[in-house]
């Protein structure tokens, strides 16, 4: 049931995952990973079969909140108050990784059919997803120079670890869920507080130049 | 299917009569967005009448090939879009692999018309043929991946029968990555400016700019034949044409064909021109939803 939509929501999110590897603007990077928040977070809403669970609903509510509006929002600012421009330069440019990316999710597919899953998860691309995200957003952390979208790939990655989590959604109890969630959006929280404190001391959020911190 | 004598000289009238009319919708619909009254939308048509009845200034540098260049550029695109079915009721003959000798006469009129722009020895000119084919190796790419994906999803090699049926599960990945070569391939907005005259910013204006008279009007009419070729191709692809009665789906062809080249007009109103280092980004993002669509088809079709 709601198979195909879920799959369409899966394909989506990999379609966001190549968007944040292609775009050059801050702003577009923060938006493109709220808008990957946003799928994620209706996704327990098709897994659900029969009746609505309240603790699906809650999660879904808190996903949603969390990462679509919260996060995005602390990133926004923290790219306000550090008055940093918007472009991205990147350490590996753009159409290499993007080509990268695409490559990783064609062999996250290929790699997930040759994985022993459960049958009833066997037609879904959550997995390759998944998995997809995660390298999508270890290219992130890899391959931009700025602090801000480090962050963003950091994002990406748990959302990736989240798509993961949704095959399990029945047996996690809610406790977890809500952890781990706030435990991003303190994580994100921080790195902005840091972020601050990087461009003040170096007038830069050049990650490269943290290389020259001494005593 | 109708009388394949009267077929023939029928689908070249649509191809050659009706092509001249989309730019002049491309340019009704900017001068709608920008609340001006613009030209009218048989323009071209005056246009090319006007420039048939003029003479012909070749440079004294210039050997035969600046005259040859956008004839056989001419015959070559006409004969692209002799290959493309014209919904369920023109749908033309059509062989075993004719996909790919459309894609190859679209390469040789690019390449003929690279050719009559550096017949003049004039830099600008090299220039802006160095760009057209520079773009034209990634839009390549992407056509190619998307008529591959129809033909997996159809198992079919013949564009007659691959573009009746609907594109499937990448339909819209298939739809997105074609406008893009659309745009592309014709010299529109994101890529280049139709309107542009600096040279500096100019790609397919650039290379036309020594030509004059009858050739200049074949360049042009060509340009626009090849503007419906690919509306023709990008609404067939989508749509399931060849599920329509037969003078349905050519109604509906024409009105998918139409709402392309408003959402041409629309993108040319509403985008400005991408920076030149940003193009490749935008075609390599063409070619991977091409390619996408076509793992879709591969993955989900009836392989």
């Amino acid at each position: 049931m709601n198979e195909g939509t879920l799959n369409l929501l899966v394909g989506l999110a990999m379609g966001l995952n190549l968007l944040a590897l292609g775009s050059s603007r801050l702003p577009a990077l923060i938006r493109t990973v709220a808008a990957q928040g946003v799928v994620l977070g209706v996704m327990p809403l098709l897994i659900e079969h029969e009746t609505l669970d309240w603790r699906v609903a809650a999660v879904a509510m808190a996903t949603i909140a969390g990462k679509g509006v919260v996060i995005p929002w602390l990133l926004r600012r923290a790219m306000r108050a550090a008055n940093i421009e918007r472009e991205i330069e990147p350490f590996v440019g753009y159409v290499p990784s993007l080509l990268l990316g695409a490559g990783g999710t064609i062999a996250a597919v290929g790699l997930a059919r040759a994985l022993p899953l459960l049958p009833e998860h066997s037609g879904s691309l959550l997995v390759p997803g998944a998995m997809a995200s995660v390298l999508t957003g270890f290219l992130l952390l890899i391959g931009r120079v700025k602090a801000i979208s480090q962050v963003c790939g950091y994002l990406i990655l748990e959302n990736g670890i989240y798509l993961f989590g949704l095959l399990l959604i029945h047996s996690t109890p809610l406790l977890v869920e809500s952890g781990i969630l706030l435990d991003v959006t303190v994580g994100v929280f921080v790195i902005g507080i840091i972020v601050d404190r990087i461009q003040r001391a170096f007038d830069s959020l050049d990650t490269r130049k943290l290389t020259t911190l001494r005593e | 299917m109708m009388n394949p004598i009267l077929e023939m000289p029928l689908r070249l009238a649509v191809w050659l009569l009706l092509a001249p009319l989309l730019p002049g919708i491309v340019n009704k619909v900017k001068a709608w967005v920008a609340g001006r009254r613009g030209p009218p939308v048989l323009q071209l048509y005056f246009d090319l009448a006007k420039l048939w009845r003029k003479g012909v200034v070749v440079s004294t540098l210039a050997s035969p090939g600046f005259l040859l260049g956008p004839a056989v550029a001419w015959v070559a695109v006409v004969g692209a879009a002799l290959l493309m079915p014209l919904g369920p009721s023109l749908a033309g003959a059509g062989f075993r692999g004719d996909f790919l000798v459309l894609i190859y006469l679209l390469a040789l009129a690019r390449f003929c018309t690279a050719w009559a722009a550096m017949e003049t020895g004039s830099a600008f000119e090299g220039m802006g043929a160095a760009r057209e084919v520079s773009y034209a190796v990634l839009a390549e790419a992407a056509i190619i991946a998307a008529v591959l994906s129809l033909s997996v999803q159809t198992g079919n090699l013949s564009l007659s029968t691959m573009l009746a049926p609907a594109a499937g599960a990448g339909a819209a990945l298939l739809a997105a990555g074609l406008f893009v070569v659309l745009l592309a391939e014709n010299c529109r907005v994101p890529f280049d400016d139709p309107n542009t005259h600096l040279e500096l910013t100019m790609i397919h204006e650039v290379m036309v700019l020594d030509h004059s008279g009858p050739p200049l009007a074949a360049i042009l009419h060509g340009a626009s034949v090849k503007l419906l070729l690919f509306s023709v191709l990008l609404v067939q692809a989508v749509l399931p044409i060849g599920q329509f009665a037969p003078w349905a789906g050519a109604g509906v062809l024409a009105a998918g064909v139409l709402g392309v080249t408003i959402g041409v007009g629309l993108v040319e109103s509403l985008l400005a021109r991408l920076a030149f280092r940003r193009v490749p980004l935008l075609l390599t993002t063409a070619f991977l939803l091409c390619l996408f669509a076509l793992l879709a088809a591969w993955k989900g079709g009836p392989s």
